[in-house]
């Protein structure tokens, strides 16, 4: 399987918004591709079509409750952690543009 | 007398206190002098609670005084792992980004302890996010092992498992997503135990994988782990991965250690290269330990675990990557760059950046790579297969045996530093018990003496099949016993004085 290059490093930091650094792009394309060409062996059973994949260890579906009023947490509680806050709302930087 | 203190199991503390031979306060005010002594070397704790424990405490000594019934840990100190949110007291999980963070809830766990009238005096040090198998990635420093403070405690619960080492605490609570209780216990001479996924809540837990994720106890004897797991297990209707099934009876079984009869497995593909010669030495005695005292012992292979360690760290990076999306920088934690010249989504890349640390930035990085449209079926998708291929190799091999045995971890602990900048060779550490987090069973790591040549603890590690978390404190209380009377003392009485 290929290697993973800088270019790519950089591509996966802005979709997980992380604003790196050029030096870390360096020094995490080098680790990046270490530990996949380290986990690359799971690779062969790929086309494996008698092996199901397993997401999650518990066979549960969907787990349903009534849907009833119960406490929960105050407006103030749920805001208390907030980096900014007005008028009982969570205040964010500007979404959209201008225009 | 406070010394003494110190060193008393939970479950002895327990019945002082509910005899009225000692109070809650006392005990209390002796594990925080001790905390005062001593977490300056080791860096066990992120926050110590004082006020807070003392109030509950004092609770607990009020109830006795009228007479009220308690429970069977009530007045013991527990040192929560800083992954469990607890209201009004500070909550990071290791990161920069929620430094600061004061919870306006509390986990379950947390409330079942409170509940319990367990006096909850602090919060443990752990690699940011439970990601590392050392402690080094947390962003508040390293804990320091109590058997040697230049050595790692484990990770990522190393904060837990240092503050019973140094008897800062008797009981600790920890997390194993992929061997972040047992490799922690195995490499400070403690005991800790996963249960089966879904047998503890996960309510107010940081999420790290969830699919994965496991909250269990952590002790330094098989008993008081036991009276811990029976205090947070059991089915919670706020966690929709919770086991709707009566918790197995592990503190009967604790008390009744019985190996006799018992068919023990033991995989060939937990040995080979990597395996230090003094761990080898110690896990084999232990099988020959097993056998004397009644066990029947069966060589299996599990030709699948040699895949484990690669399907994990694709699959728990995935998971996680998905799971710290939610730290946004928008309804709680950090915000970094709101000067009116960034978008949100720049303000939420340039508080990211800021707040988590490499190991956290490689995950998700990783994840996301694993998770992309071209590369998803060759990683992702394969991962999940091994993770179908492990499964069936334990369910094989519960077929011929009632418990599966091996090494906790393939070496003792390594020097702080060692590996901090070479990811795969620190994430090797976690090659025999991730195997259990892949299937969701349950296992414990206790301890089963020194590595000859460095002196340092070794775990064995007892592997039950989903749900038979019984079967693991039975074998580990007999082993524990054993080698009790061997040595004439625990194993932990050999660690340096701090």
């Amino acid at each position: 399987m290929p290697g993973i290059s800088r270019e790519e490093v950089a591509h996966l930091a802005k979709l997980a918004r992380l604003e790196l650094k050029d030096e870390e792009l360096d020094h995490f394309a080098g680790q990046l591709d270490d530990i996949i060409g380290a986990v690359a062996a799971v690779s062969e059973v790929a086309d494996d079509a008698a092996v199901p994949p397993t997401s999650h260890p518990l066979p549960l579906t969907n787990v349903m409750r009534q849907d009833e009023v119960r406490p929960s947490l105050t407006p103030q509680q749920a805001l208390s952690g907030a980096p900014a806050r007005e008028q009982q709302r969570f205040k964010v930087p500007q979404i959209l543009g201008e225009e | 007398m406070a010394g003494e203190l110190i060193k008393l199991t939970a479950a002895e503390l327990a019945a002082g206190i509910a005899r009225g031979e000692l109070t809650a306060v006392e005990v209390t005010e002796a594990h925080l002098a001790r905390i005062e002594a001593v977490d300056e070397k080791v860096n066990a704790f992120l926050h110590v609670d004082r006020e807070g424990a003392l109030a509950q405490a004092r609770e607990v000594d009020a109830k006795r005084e009228r007479g009220e019934k308690l429970g069977p840990l009530a007045g013991v100190p527990l040192a929560l792992k800083d992954l469990f949110t607890t209201e009004g007291v500070p909550t990071t999980a290791g990161s920069k980004i929620l430094q600061g963070w004061v919870p306006p809830y509390d986990a379950t766990v947390t409330k079942r302890l409170k509940d319990a009238d367990v006096v909850i005096i602090g919060k443990t040090n752990m690699d940011e996010f439970a990601m590392g198998s050392s402690t080094e990635n947390s962003a508040y420093g390293p804990t320091g092992n109590p058997w040697d403070l230049t050595r790692i405690p484990g990770g990522s619960g190393g904060g837990s498992a240092a503050s019973l080492a140094a008897y800062e605490a008797p009981l600790a609570i920890g997390t194993d997503t992929g061997g972040s209780i047992r490799q922690p216990a195995a490499v400070t001479g403690t005991v800790g135990v996963k249960p089966t996924y879904g047998g503890v809540s996960r309510y107010g837990m940081v999420a790290f994988s969830s699919s994965l994720d496991q909250g269990g106890p952590c002790a330094r004897t098989v008993l008081d782990a036991a009276l811990l797991h029976s205090v947070i297990a059991g089915h919670d209707e706020k966690d929709s991965t919770s086991i709707a099934q009566p918790v197995p009876d592990v503190v009967e079984a604790a008390r009744n250690g019985e190996v006799k009869g018992l068919r023990v497995g033991v995989v060939k593909e937990f040995r080979g290269e990597g395996y230090q010669a003094g761990v080898m030495q110690r896990f084999d005695e232990s099988v020959a330990l097993l056998r004397e005292l009644g066990a029947e012992v069966v060589e299996l292979s599990c030709p699948s675990f040699t895949k484990a360690l690669a399907a994990y760290y694709l699959i728990a990076p995935s998971e996680c990557s998905s799971n710290l999306a939610r730290f946004d920088a928008m309804r709680y934690g950090m915000r970094t760059g709101d000067d009116g010249t960034h978008s949100a989504e720049e303000v939420t890349a340039l508080t990211r950046e800021a707040g988590f640390g490499d190991e956290v930035k490689r995950r998700v990085m990783l994840g996301t790579y694993a998770l992309s449209s071209g590369y998803y079926d060759a990683y992702y998708g394969s991962a999940q297969k091994v993770r179908t291929l492990i499964t069936r190799d334990f369910e094989k091999a519960f077929e011929q045996v009632d418990v599966v045995v091996s090494p906790t971890t393939p070496t003792t602990a390594f020097p702080i530093g060692e590996r901090a900048d070479d990811p795969v060779a620190m994430y090797l550490a976690d090659l025999c018990t991730i195997p259990s987090n892949l299937a969701g069973n349950s296992a414990m790591s206790i301890p089963c003496g020194l590595a000859p040549e460095d002196g340092l603890p070794v775990g064995l590690q007892i592997i039950a099949p989903a749900m038979a978390d019984d079967r693991l404190y039975r074998v580990g209380a007999a082993v524990e016993a054993a080698y009790q009377a061997r040595w004439g003392h625990p194993l932990l009485e050999e660690a340096p004085s701090l």
